[in-house]
């Protein structure tokens, strides 16, 4: 969910983009990041454990913890927290260590 | 970003190597006003610190900046490897600061993996800089400065804070911040520890419990509380890879939070070349970090020629700043563990001796 008012701060929302997480179609703005432009969309979970493919969702938020790894247009563990989201970007959840790409 | 600007005002070049895409570090979304000393821009927001900070860098002709950048390492003929934008890069500077700041420190209970368990500082980049919810009911977990202050942001944003937890027996941050929230109506329980989250998929709830004396679980007095969200305000860790990686002599000074370079009162480490500041020296506030850069920038620069008329009077000036920030019984476990980075102080074994 989207702050829309606050007493502090004004979020400036620059141009709607979309892009796809694991097929479906996801809207976010400009300037975000993919891992926030999910958690706007309600998806809190980026990824399965690499040893007991439990969920894991974002912690850091700041590059630091790899809990947010992610596939993004073919390539695995993606810093979805840290990287902005593109138009027309493919994202996926990631299971297991990631695959190395051809 | 205080050490570039003086070392780039001194007349040196300067390169920044920021992970993130933009400046300004922690800094961008500190929506709360600093404290300390009118110089040193208390009554300031730190958004607004890092907006004047960022803005005079970007404008300084000696600083280059390279965002999406990761410094990887640093080798034996001084050169350092850098990660830009999928390119890889060698740098070959003349000396190097290393600011990396912090990590968030984990705890242990059962579910601390599940997605909406969250460290304080990823609940404030969500809500502060990208306004985003990171839930509808937040527990805090740590009555600390951060845990109190990110409360009362999560207050500010609309989100309804069950409650915080705090494993000691008092609250450890200061009550200027536990008034505002204790005026919202949020229960402080001390004395209280998080067993475990409860959740499939994501946080559904929380159980706590109480602790006695000696930190341990008194069984019975368990209690669940509805929540999507558990926030961790339980301390930082120095972030301190690349000091380790770059064979700095390292010490574990748990005042300043764990693993940090021994250094002298100029910020300068073990390797004549590489200076640290900020929280990658010890977790501090931001105002001494940027004091920290100050120091470290001038003083770096100063060694390979760069002079400015008055280094003396300023050195000391920000040194002075710097002791009378940690002056105090609150700065007095800053003022322990430095002894101990400074070798005044005996610090313990080295940690890291066998990986050279």
């Amino acid at each position: 969910m989207r702050i829309k008012e606050h007493p502090i701060l004004d979020f400036k929302r620059d141009r709607e983009i979309t892009f796809t997480y694991n097929g479906k179609e996801i809207k976010a703005y400009k300037g975000e990041t993919i891992a926030a432009a999910l958690y706007a969309a309600g998806i809190r979970v980026l990824k399965a454990s690499s040893k007991y493919e439990r969920p894991r969702g974002l912690f850091c938020a700041i590059g630091n913890c790899s809990s947010c790894h992610m596939v993004v247009d073919g390539t695995p563990n993606v810093k979805t927290c840290i990287t902005q989201v593109k138009e027309g970007m493919v994202v996926e959840e990631e299971v297991g260590k990631g695959d190395l790409v051809d | 970003m205080t050490a570039a600007l003086k070392a780039a005002q001194a007349g040196a070049s300067v390169m920044i190597i920021e992970k993130y895409h933009e400046l300004g570090g922690q800094l961008i979304k500190q929506t709360h006003r600093f404290f300390g000393s009118k110089e040193e821009q208390a009554g300031i927001r730190g958004i607004k610190i890092a907006d004047d900070l960022t803005h005079k860098i970007k404008k300084h002709p000696k600083i280059e900046i390279l965002t999406e950048a990761t410094a990887q390492g640093y080798y034996e003929d001084k050169v350092v490897t850098v990660s830009h934008q999928e390119k890889h890069l060698k740098i070959k500077p003349k000396k190097v600061i290393i600011a990396t700041g912090a990590s968030e420190k984990m705890l242990a209970f059962e579910n601390n993996d599940l997605p909406g368990v969250y460290g304080a500082g990823a609940v404030q980049t969500l809500m502060n800089l990208y306004g985003i919810l990171p839930g509808q009911k937040v527990v805090m977990v740590g009555a600390g400065n951060i845990g109190l202050i990110v409360s009362y942001q999560l207050l500010q944003a609309g989100v309804d804070v069950v409650g915080v937890i705090e494993a000691a027996p008092q609250i450890g941050g200061y009550l200027v911040h536990a008034s505002k929230i204790r005026r919202a109506n949020v229960p402080i329980y001390t004395g209280y520890s998080i067993k475990r989250a409860i959740g499939e998929k994501s946080v559904e709830a929380v159980e706590m419990v109480k602790l006695d004396e000696n930190w341990n679980m008194i069984d019975g007095t368990e209690k669940i509380i509805e929540a999507d969200t558990v926030c961790l305000a339980v301390g930082l860790r120095p972030l301190t890879d690349l000091l380790i990686q770059a064979d700095c002599a390292m010490a574990y000074v748990p005042e300043l939070g764990g693993d940090v370079p021994l250094r002298d009162e100029n910020l300068k480490t073990t390797n004549d070349q590489i200076f640290v500041a900020g929280d990658a020296a010890g977790i501090e506030e931001a105002t001494a970090a940027m004091l920290e850069g100050e120091v470290a920038g001038l003083k770096a620069v100063s060694e390979i020629g760069y002079q400015t008329p008055d280094l003396f009077e300023e050195l000391k000036r920000l040194k002075k700043e710097l002791k009378k920030l940690r002056n105090g019984p609150v700065g007095e476990v800053i003022r322990e563990g430095l002894k101990k980075v400074r070798g005044e102080k005996d610090a313990g074994k080295d940690r890291y001796s066998h990986l050279s």
